[in-house]
């Protein structure tokens, strides 16, 4: 069952299921977050930490469970028509937009 | 004026004792003198409070003015608030001016209260003590080399040190109950789909939920009346009417039914925090509460679950952040990519970016299933079990947290022990059932927190047993020496 003495590491050393650079540059590329080489080895090794501990729900047997899928029983999202709710505000929005001009938002060249 | 409650500034205020604008001045003064202490905000908005002030007092003068007329509060920096600057506590959104109004933001000002500010907060919420944020960390009022906890940290110290009667904040994981317990304050999570979340910037859209911190269970009766309700701009919002949580507040605990959680008085707990909440525990007993032990046995896995579930949900929220419609945007980007990589990496802190890559990992193609749709799975268990615990009790206690405030800097080295804050406060979040923390003693000087969690929708019977237990002490009346 389930391991006490890792929810609380005073009491254990966290043994890490560790994650290597490979890993995090796969990650970090998905994720689209540009690392610089000084952060890298603290997400290693942060990183294994956390696998580590999420890692103890493999111990649990979950073979007779559905996933959850709301967390109020019985309850479905709402749907509503497929209709136009909201007026064109692109302007009041544009304004927090870095960089946007004649209603455009503009970002580096795509197509040479 | 400033050590008054929510429902004595409305008597206050109707009977013409002090003015909305007074009232608004004091407090104003109070937030910018301590401000260089805690740290409790991110925007202090004393020109737009003082003419909503005055607004209010014009209201009051004329009569039949809404219930919270002329009430200061302040709102955690995740609502956003039409015009003004919504940050989330972070570099990403430093310059984000909210061009809407979040549900909660408009129901409050309908309700008439006066907003004196945006409280500070760990980074998107993500934090346990508020040392996140960008706009550097909250102190403890209590003791200023303490964390308040978090993330709504700002929230729960400026209630603390009576700069505010009452704030807004936001739970996901614990977020609202952990800094009241840390700020010996009492906060409330309602029940998942209680409150709008129209316009509260997401961190984990399936965990989060927004709620009051205030002094007294009245007060957060008071304050979650008016927020809550239906809405048809949040597609997980409940078509449910919203009780008077007022109204039921004295309703008298013989026969209440108590489960005491087996699982929070584990190896963790420091005993200190254990005899408070043995106490507390006498207390409704000699109410007439008749309280059992309960075990929930899958209880213990709600920290990895929620390791699982939060960060999934958060590296796809946060996804939108591409430095291209709002937030923060790198300079001289070389081609499409440079630009989101590098905004990214600039606009993000590193408890974010953490979290952004480990919800990235655990839905990578290969560790879907083993990870995320298994989390679901135990998530599941972890409900199964409080649904039951709830067909033998009316009311689940334990301690809110394991230890009292923490110095700043103890644990931000490891993110697994900084995680471990929310070890009995996440079960809430997973079964989007309604919890709240009430300070219930204190150890070496420092405030805890006795948390109560309920079934779906019983906010009602929450804050009742939290009044009555507040009716019969003084932990809630006590405030730290410098802000009395």
């Amino acid at each position: 069952m389930y391991d006490f003495a890792l929810i609380f590491p005073k009491n254990s050393s966290v043994t890490s299921m560790s994650l290597s650079r490979r890993d995090i540059d796969n990650i970090a590329q998905l994720a689209r977050l540009a690392l610089s080489e000084s952060e890298i080895p603290a997400y290693i090794d942060s990183l294994s930490r956390i696998i580590a501990l999420v890692g103890e729900l493999d111990h649990v047997d979950t073979s007779a469970v559905a996933p959850m899928s709301h967390p109020l029983p019985g309850l479905v999202q709402r749907q509503r028509p497929d209709v136009v709710s909201e007026e064109d505000r692109h302007e009041l929005y544009q304004r927090n937009a870095p960089q946007a001009m004649a209603g455009l938002y503009l970002v580096p060249r795509v197509l040479e | 004026m400033h050590s008054q409650t929510v429902a004595q500034l409305v008597q206050g205020l109707r009977q013409r004792k002090f003015s909305a604008t007074e009232l608004a001045r004091d407090l104003l003064g109070r937030i910018e003198r301590a401000q260089g202490t805690l740290n409790a905000f991110i925007s202090i908005e004393s020109e737009a409070a003082l003419a909503a002030a005055a607004e209010a007092d014009r209201q009051l003068a004329l009569g039949g003015a809404p219930p919270l007329t002329g009430v200061p509060i302040a709102h955690k920096d995740i609502f956003c608030a039409a015009g003004t600057r919504t940050t989330c506590g972070s570099k990403m959104l430093a310059n984000f001016v909210s061009p809407y109004d979040a549900t909660v933001v408009s129901r409050l000002r309908a309700a008439g209260v006066v907003v004196l500010g945006k409280t500070n907060m760990d980074e998107f919420a993500m934090g346990s003590s508020n040392e996140t944020s960008h706009f550097g960390p909250v102190r403890n009022p209590w003791d200023p080399s303490r964390v308040p906890g978090g993330s709504s940290g700002g929230s729960a110290a400026a209630v603390a040190a009576r700069l505010v009667p009452a704030a807004t904040a936001t739970d996901t994981g614990g977020s609202i109950r952990q800094p009241a317990a840390l700020c010996g304050v009492s906060g409330i999570k309602p029940t998942y789909g209680r409150v709008s979340r129209y316009g509260i910037v997401a961190f984990a859209s399936s965990l989060d939920q927004a709620g009051v911190i205030a002094r007294t269970a009245e007060d957060a009766a008071l304050l979650l009346g008016a927020m809550a309700g239906f809405d048809e701009r949040d597609s997980t919002s409940v078509e449910r009417e919203v009780p008077n949580y007022h109204a039921a507040l004295e309703r008298p605990l013989r026969g209440l039914r108590v489960g005491v959680l087996k699982e929070c008085f584990d190896q963790g707990l420091d005993p200190g925090v254990a005899a408070c909440v043995h106490a507390a525990l006498d207390v409704l007993r000699a109410q007439g509460a008749q309280v059992r032990d309960m075990s929930l046995p899958n209880l213990p896995l709600s920290v990895p679950t929620y390791y699982v579930v939060a960060p999934a949900e958060c590296s796809s929220n946060l996804a939108r952040f591409d430095g291209v419609r709002y937030g923060h945007r790198c300079q001289q980007p070389r081609d499409l990519r440079d630009l989101y990589e590098r905004s990214r990496a600039e606009g993000f802190g590193a408890e974010v970016k953490r979290r952004i890559m480990t919800g990235t990992y655990v839905l990578s193609a290969g560790y879907y299933d083993a990870y995320y749709l298994k989390a679901q799975r135990v998530r599941q268990l972890i409900t199964d079990d409080f649904a039951r615990a709830f067909g033998a009790v009316d009311v689940l206690i334990g301690p809110t947290t394991p230890t009292a405030a923490f110095e700043l800097g103890a644990k931000t080295s490891d993110p697994v022990t900084m995680y471990l804050n929310d070890i009995y406060t996440i079960g809430a979040n997973l079964a989007g059932l309604p919890a709240m923390s009430i300070p219930c003693g204190f150890v070496d000087a420092l405030p805890v927190g006795l948390q109560l969690i309920g079934a779906h929708f019983a906010e009602e019977r929450l804050l009742n047993v939290a009044h009555r237990y507040q009716l019969a002490t003084d932990w809630h009346q006590r405030a730290p020496e410098s802000y009395r």
